[in-house]
């Protein structure tokens, strides 16, 4: 396996399929009265976040306990050595001191994790730098996907929303056309990137459209505050355009999924009501984050080198 | 005349066939059942890989013989091993244990001993789950050469080998057929 994860890039098919059936033990232990293993006893797992999350920070940690890692979280607020102007290089090389194996970054600039590794021995892992990739989310959300549908050979799926500024897409739209799977993406012309045509996905601007042909239909957050930045009129005029409710919902296949990296700004990307559908399988791929984030650890920690 | 060493490596000699398999499997089916007084609170865990295919098999021969069909479970010890970090991680599977091991006899069920760490990695598994009143071995093959104070209970056959040799185990669930093969590695 990998030394370094921060781009689904990095990943072969083989490995991703060795990471998604890793997870299935991995959830299995989730299931027992112990949810513990010993595989990474001893280890310590960092969770370095520059920027602001609770449900990736808490996903990283319980992964790392489940296989009785040990984890200690940096988080850059006004108690840390951060805000006391320690440079980034810096905060690296205590780290390293420290003697930790694994650090989980979150940064809001893009390639930071990459950086990162060049000044630690530690296994770097990517939890979302800038708006570059989120390679973790992209792994539960093909676990997710494949424990309905087992394989991703030609399915349908539509990411809809504000495609430029979210590294969530970038990472999804890699994972899935890696897989085998068919990507469409959705929404305002002023949220897709210029460049999208070479993505190789196919693009539409309505989603009324799409949604009859689709298996999966991913909508990606959408920030109330973009309505200030002038992407689109109001929030009010976006979700009626591209936000998926309950006549979106009755178009959309009986055995289709509906999925959400979460948190969901519900009334704008998601009515209310929709987000507690029967297809949504929003929660499972909360739960699935913690299985999948235990089986790259333990396949990065658990051989005795990478084979880079 | 010299005789080149390396001309035995690769060499293969057929231990056990089909029928020996299956016979040595019944005659402990019989053992486990005398020594526990009957199947009563017995559950067969089988060790993955091939000890899986093996617990199924003894869970059917006890039910022949007993009339009472046990539980079968399976369980994978990837996470427990000594060895993790130290080599590339092995494929796991799901480990499959829907019964409580609390107060029963659990016999963890493998195809070969070798060094006992697979068996002490499955029982710190085990507890794991519940607190075993018993945990009792059943091996098809034991090939001597313990690292760790672990012993079978039951032992389908005894075999004694060199550390230059492999053992392979057969098994039609896993591999089409059933035999066990001893294949000369060298060093």
């Amino acid at each position: 396996m990998i030394k370094h994860l921060w781009s689904i890039d990095q990943l072969s098919v083989d490995n991703i399929d060795l990471i998604l059936r890793t997870a299935d033990s991995l959830r299995e232990v989730g299931t027992r009265t112990i949810k513990k293993v010993p595989a990474l006893r001893g280890r310590t797992v960092c969770n370095l976040f520059f920027e602001p999350s609770t449900r990736t920070r808490i996903s990283f940690e319980l992964a790392a306990k489940r296989l009785s890692a040990d984890v200690i979280n940096f988080t850059a607020d006004s108690k840390t050595s951060v805000s006391k102007g320690e440079s980034f290089k810096d905060t690296a090389l205590t780290l390293q001191a420290m003697g930790v194996d694994a650090i989980v970054i979150r940064h809001s600039s893009s390639g930071a994790p990459q950086r990162l590794s060049s000044w630690v021995d530690a296994s770097v892992i990517s939890a979302g730098d800038g708006a570059h990739e989120h390679p973790t989310q992209a792994l539960l959300d093909l676990y997710s996907i494949r424990e309905r549908f087992q394989g991703f050979e030609g399915l349908r799926i539509g990411i809809v929303g504000d495609v430029t500024h979210s590294r969530v897409a970038r990472s999804n739209i890699k994972a899935f056309t890696k897989m085998g799977a068919l990507v469409t993406v959705v929404g305002p012309p002023t949220l897709l990137p210029a460049s999208i045509e070479k993505w190789g996905t196919e693009v539409s601007f309505d989603l009324d459209e799409v949604i009859p042909k689709l298996d999966v239909i991913y909508l990606l957050r959408v920030q109330r505050e973009r309505q200030s930045e002038q992407f689109f009129p109001s929030t009010r005029e976006y979700s009626s355009y591209w936000g998926f409710d309950a006549r979106r919902a009755a178009a959309l296949k009986p055995d289709a999924l509906i999925m959400h990296p979460g948190p969901m700004n519900r009334g704008v990307e998601i009515a209310s009501d929709m987000a507690d559908e029967a297809r949504s399988i929003i929660t499972d791929q909360v739960t699935n984050g913690i299985a999948v984030r235990s089986a790259l650890l333990y396949l990065m920690l658990g051989g005795e080198g990478a084979d880079e | 005349m010299l005789r080149d060493p390396g001309a035995a490596v690769g060499r293969q000699k057929t231990v056990l066939e089909a029928g020996d398999l299956s016979r040595a499997l019944r005659r402990v089916a019989h053992e486990i059942v005398e020594r526990n007084k009957g199947a009563g609170s017995l559950v067969l865990v089988g060790i993955f890989r091939r000890g899986v295919p093996l617990a199924e098999r003894l869970g059917r021969l006890l039910s022949e013989i007993e009339g009472v069909t046990p539980e079968v479970g399976a369980l994978d010890v990837s996470f427990y091993r000594d060895d993790v970090g130290l080599r590339t991680p092995s494929e796991v599977s799901a480990t499959l244990v829907p019964f409580d091991v609390t107060g029963k006899t659990v016999v963890l069920v493998d195809d070969v001993l070798y060094t006992g760490r697979t068996v002490r990695a499955a029982i710190d598994a085990l507890v794991d789950f519940g607190r075993p009143r018993f945990v009792q071995l059943a091996v098809l093959i034991d090939r001597g050469h313990r690292e760790l104070p672990i012993r079978a209970d039951y032992v389908g056959k005894n075999l004694p080998t060199s550390l230059t040799e492999d053992v392979g185990v057969k098994l039609v669930e896993t591999d089409g057929v059933d035999e066990v093969l001893i294949t000369e590695m060298g060093s």
